[in-house]
């Protein structure tokens, strides 16, 4: 609507038909393109029997590699030719490789400063005493939002791919799906119970210890994920959907990459190699400590974990 | 140390080459998921466990887990189910198939 406008003007101008149109209320051809509906195709039966018999001739023809000499030689011509790009293939690789610099000589490329520079002042940098954090979230934090990013991406594109929107065609899907399992197996859901519990606290605990010992944001995000998955084929999908549904992933999923994206564009944007953020690193060794290291980590956990398990309901249901 | 390295080594070897020469899906699978458990044993001996963790839960876990979800959806893991005397099951898929068709 416009307010200049009255509102049969308006329904003239040019602005409310591309509105009309990208909202898809009227179909411009109606009414002044003729439609016919069309016929569905018949085949005689005449036709169809020559049209067999003629394919019959045909494949007879061509399959008879011992009167067909065209065949002959272009299957002869197909196996030499293939041996020879495979082995002319080997040749220049091989011809590459011998151009590599031996293992361990000390003028190599990768003995330079900056393997160096890492493991002398990783700990004072970033304040991780796990040197692998501390170059991931720390020296190298905005490629790992590219990888987070990219997890991201994937599970939109398994949702385009994979997602059911029909209400009947879910409902079949969801009956299919247990069709081998038992629907409430006893034993797996004692052992779910001990388990899932202990599953996710590991995966907490390799989160939020990512900067002291091995683990991270990355293999404790899949743990959770593996649990989760776990909870589900013992429990099934109504339970988890009481905590787990889509609004959830998509909420997680957005404000954690949002944080990370705040808090590490800062040098993309200025190019710089190491700003100050103001944020004490505190001394390594305790939990809240390195800075911005262990909320990052959380981050790219929650990320992943989601994704895995909106991997696995995809693929068993179309959506969650 | 060195020893149990090689084993290691030749067990890996083993499993990179049946899987492709296994007919079975399943097994593949399973042969797969072993080969990643085995391979983040190798990461721990070399002295990066980080890799290790991250292979024993993406590797042997959620990989093969999609790997068996994808089998059900395309009804690959039928033939086994047939052993079974459980007819009721098989007989609403054999008519799913044919109201597909």
């Amino acid at each position: 609507m416009s307010r200049l406008l009255s509102e049969e003007e308006y329904r003239k101008t040019k602005a409310f038909q591309i509105k009309r149109w990208y909202r898809s209320e009227k179909d411009p051809y109606i009414g002044k393109v003729e439609l016919k509906p069309q016929k569905p195709f018949v085949e005689d039966i005449d036709a169809q029997k020559k049209r067999i018999h003629d394919e019959a001739i045909l494949k007879r023809n061509i399959y008879d590699i011992e009167h067909n000499r065209k065949l002959q030689m272009f299957s002869k011509f197909y196996r030499i030719v293939s041996i020879a790009f495979v082995i002319s293939l080997l040749a220049i690789l091989l011809y590459v490789v011998s151009y590599l610099p031996p293992v361990g000589n000390a003028a190599n490329p990768d003995n330079n400063e900056v393997a160096t520079k890492y493991i002398e002042d990783g700990m004072k940098d970033t304040g991780a005493v796990n040197i692998v954090t501390g170059m991931i979230l720390d020296y190298r934090a905005f490629d790992t939002l590219g990888e987070s990013n990219v997890l991201f991406i994937a599970t939109c594109t398994v949702l385009i791919l994979l997602r059911v929107d029909n209400w009947s065609k879910k409902k079949e899907e969801e009956e299919n799906d247990r069709l081998y399992e038992p629907k409430n197996d006893i034993i797996l859901q004692k052992v779910a119970f001990f388990l899932v519990p202990m599953i996710i606290i590991f995966g907490i605990y390799v989160i939020l210890n990512g900067h002291l010992s091995p683990g991270g944001g990355f293999s404790g995000g899949a743990i959770i994920g593996s649990g989760l998955i776990l909870y589900v084929n013992a429990f099934g999908f109504k339970k988890i959907e009481r905590f787990f549904t889509q609004r959830t992933y998509k909420w997680i999923c957005f404000v954690a990459l949002l944080f990370y994206c705040l808090a590490k564009t800062y040098s993309f944007y200025c190019g710089a190699h190491h700003l100050e953020t103001g944020i004490p690193l505190g001394t390594p060794g305790d939990i809240l400590s390195s800075g911005l290291i262990l909320p990052l980590n959380i981050c790219v956990g929650m990320v992943v974990a989601c994704t895995m398990y909106a991997f696995y309901a995809m693929f068993r249901k179309g959506g969650f | 140390m060195k020893v149990f390295q090689m084993v290691l080594f030749i067990f890996l070897i083993v499993c990179a080459i049946s899987v492709s020469f296994s007919k079975n899906l399943l097994n593949s699978i399973i042969i797969f998921m072993s080969y990643s458990l085995i391979m983040s044993i190798i990461w721990i001996l070399l002295e990066s466990p980080d890799l290790a963790i991250t292979e024993a839960a993406v590797g042997a876990g959620i990989t093969s887990i999609l790997f068996f979800v994808t089998l059900k959806k395309i009804h690959a893991m039928i033939a086994i189910d047939e052993d079974k005397e459980d007819k009721h099951s098989q007989k609403s898929v054999s008519d799913k198939k044919e109201g597909a068709k």
